[in-house]
């Protein structure tokens, strides 16, 4: 894709030492997404990443589902940073987009109401005894992967490039909406052509998809998730942009948040069962990654350590065509070696009769 | 000894202005940053409401400055004003008796309205960018085809708070209808589009001009403004818009978009105000001395305005208006001969 802005936007990313906050849909979805991102940065980069069992969720679901109020919200992110603080950190990264949002909109608050900041210290004081350090810099775990980009890529054991034929992966990025479209100078690249996932592509070998519905939400949006009478429009978001991809044939698709990264792999089992539609190749899913698996792969880990087994779309099309070997029967063991069982066949990853992939335009 | 008055902007209104001053008894200069006189009119192809080639207009400008041996100083740019001269950059000092501020204002960029692509997809273009393709007679897209649907979106980096620009552009509707209807002129078989939020037809002859172009070309006016151009896979444009009218949202592929660029005031404005201590209006343009008694001059005696310094302004009003900051210069320098 043609870009002419990212570098226009740009932000200030530390270069070690992280406080690390987690993401509460990762670790229940993608508990590997994170353990990989504390791998990648402590083994392969050689950072220091503080992964603190003190900080909580940041309460934005909540928030955003107008359960907890804006001065709950800021005292427990003031919390956050106060542990970040107290264990010596000042560069605060977010596993997730919409935390990520959210510390971002509320040091933006603070800054153009300072009388808000007052507040929340002195709520955080009176509720926790602790005190609000700022951090030097905010980042989203995607932004931190994307600054070592380069070095990962020469790191790489193997490319984003599909080994029968010698051509680039064709890869769809997803941006969540809380990365910069609220506050584009806070995001790579900004809110229309962000680059922090294309460069992390781009420098992988694999090549970026543009297409007609590339900046539209994945569908998830709290309100329309959370009530379940409203679920009807999140998966009508998600199909709106399968179907526009689709034609594009793209091999994978990466996203940098929670929502995107569940929501655009599990509707697709959805919309197999409830209507006979997919959107990949061979009658089959798109496989859904997030940033880590796809840096995971790219440094040599294997797929079922990433915890790419618990993608709702299989994988292994896509990690056949990158040449990634695995074992298919340690697909389902688990951690302890164990078996623990195997899913019921789905639609989405045993062909479909009704497959947009092939539709010829 | 003939008075001197130094014309900052060798445009349609620095020129104008000089004409009629130097009719008067006036030693005009003109200092103009580019490298010829003429400013943005030496760019556009035809001009509203009456489709009259902009070359018709300004020749005659261009040449009476020529013919009446104007002192024109090009490729020169202004670092400071005062009553009774300016400094140009390099520290040269200018000296004169008055001084005329005309240096209009600066296309706004379309680039920082990134949600429309431009730059970015083949086929999404200015208004200005089209008026030099009508000049090189090459309306075409970047495969050298034909444009079959045309959408022209209003109001780019015009009435646009996101973009710190909220004033009206005021000449963008009226362009956007005549734009419309040379394109449709151009390619007769074309769907053309206009998207605008309100459709403001100050002028004469632009209401008349606006049904025109509904009942004579059919052409499409939709009430709401595009939120966003994506690539199609057959190379096209997909556009996205709520036709606020229907209230429904609409989805369409498109040739070509063109953005209906508006006037923002020049970023060097504010250090031409501070060196003079002259005022500016909040959207950054310079302040007159009055709306209604003193729209040519400023809030120093000495310094007049004249064309789009002061705010966004038709051709026509700009020629007017620069007659009448020549006028008022002469009843300066008069008053203070007396």
């Amino acid at each position: 894709m043609k870009r002419a802005s990212w570098q226009e936007y740009q932000k200030d990313i530390a270069d070690d030492k992280y406080y690390y906050a987690r993401s509460c849909i990762r670790q229940n979805f993608f508990p590997g997404s994170e353990r990989a991102f504390l791998d990648i940065l402590r083994n392969d980069l050689g950072r220091n990443v503080m992964d603190d069992p003190m900080h909580t969720s940041c309460t934005g679901i909540g928030y955003h589902s107008d359960v907890v109020p804006l001065e709950t919200i800021m005292t427990v992110v003031a919390r956050q940073f106060a542990l970040m603080g107290e264990a010596g950190y000042e560069n605060f990264i977010s596993s997730c987009i919409t935390s990520f949002g959210i510390y971002t909109e509320i040091l933006n608050t603070w800054e153009e109401f300072p009388e808000t900041e007052e507040r929340t210290r002195e709520y955080l004081y009176k509720a926790t005894g602790r005190e609000l350090v700022k951090p030097r810099s905010l980042a989203h775990t995607s932004d931190i992967v994307f600054h070592f980009r380069d070095e990962i890529a020469r790191k790489a054991k193997r490319k984003l490039v599909n080994v029968y034929t010698g051509r680039p992966l064709r890869v769809v990025e997803h941006i969540g909406c809380h990365y910069a479209k609220i506050f584009p100078k806070k995001g790579i690249g900004g809110s229309e052509f962000p680059y922090v996932l294309a460069g992390m592509i781009e420098s992988w070998g694999g090549e970026v998809v543009d297409y007609p519905e590339r900046r539209h939400c994945c569908g998830f949006g709290f309100r329309q998730y959370l009530v379940q009478a409203n679920r009807g429009y999140s998966i009508a978001n998600t199909q709106k942009k399968l179907e526009s991809m689709s034609p594009y044939k793209p091999d994978f698709i990466v996203a940098n948040c929670p929502g995107c990264s569940m929501f655009l792999d599990k509707w697709q089992y959805a919309i197999a069962e409830m209507e006979g539609t997919t959107y990949g190749p061979d009658g089959q899913g798109i496989p859904v990654l997030t940033y880590e698996e796809m840096a995971g792969l790219v440094l040599g880990y294997d797929p079922w350590e990433l915890g790419m087994q618990m993608h709702q779309v299989d994988v292994e099309p896509l990690l056949d065509k990158m040449g990634v070997e695995y074992d298919p029967a340690a697909k389902y063991l688990g951690r302890d070696g164990r078996y623990i069982g195997k899913p019921e066949r789905a639609a989405v990853n045993n062909g479909c009769q009704r497959a947009i992939y092939d539709i010829k335009l | 000894m003939k008075p001197r008055v130094v014309i900052v902007g060798g445009g349609a209104a620095g020129m104008a202005a000089a004409l009629r001053l130097e009719s008067r008894g006036v030693e005009p200069v003109i200092v103009e940053r580019e490298e010829v006189t003429g400013g943005k009119v030496r760019n556009w192809h035809k001009l509203f409401p009456t489709f009259t080639p902009a070359e018709e207009v300004l020749e005659p400008l261009c040449r009476g400055i020529v013919e009446r041996g104007i002192e024109c100083r090009t490729g020169v740019s202004v670092e400071a004003v005062s009553a009774d001269g300016v400094v140009l950059a390099g520290g040269e000092r200018v000296e004169a008796d008055a001084v005329v501020v005309a240096t209009g204002f600066t296309l706004f960029d379309a680039h920082r309205k990134q949600e429309y692509g431009y730059g970015i997809y083949d086929n999404v273009v200015t208004s200005a960018d089209l008026e030099q393709m009508m000049n090189r007679g090459s309306v075409r897209l970047a495969d050298g085809s034909a444009p079959r649907r045309i959408a022209i979106l209003h109001c780019v980096g015009s009435r646009d708070e996101k973009v710190c620009q909220s004033h009206c552009s005021k000449v963008c509707c009226i362009t956007g209808v005549k734009q419309a209807i040379e394109l449709k002129k151009m390619f007769p078989e074309a769907d053309v589009f206009n998207f605008y939020m309100d459709i403001r037809m100050f002028g004469p002859g632009y209401e008349e001009l606006y049904r025109e172009a509904q009942q004579s070309y059919n052409i499409h006016f939709v009430r709401g403004r595009i939120s966003e151009a994506s690539p199609t896979i057959n190379g096209r444009i997909q556009i996205k818009a709520e036709d606020t009218l229907t209230g429904r949202p609409l989805k369409m592929s498109i040739d070509m978009l063109v953005l209906l660029v508006g006037m923002r005031a020049n970023d060097d404005n504010a250090s031409l105000a501070a060196s003079a201590g002259l005022a500016l209006a909040p959207n950054g343009f310079m302040q007159n001395k009055d709306p209604f008694t003193g729209a040519v001059r400023s809030q120093r005696e000495g310094i007049f305005y004249a064309g789009a310094v002061t705010a966004p302004k038709s051709l026509a009003d700009t020629l007017a208006e620069a007659s009448m900051a020549a006028d008022a210069v002469v009843d300066y320098l008069n008053a203070d001969r007396r």
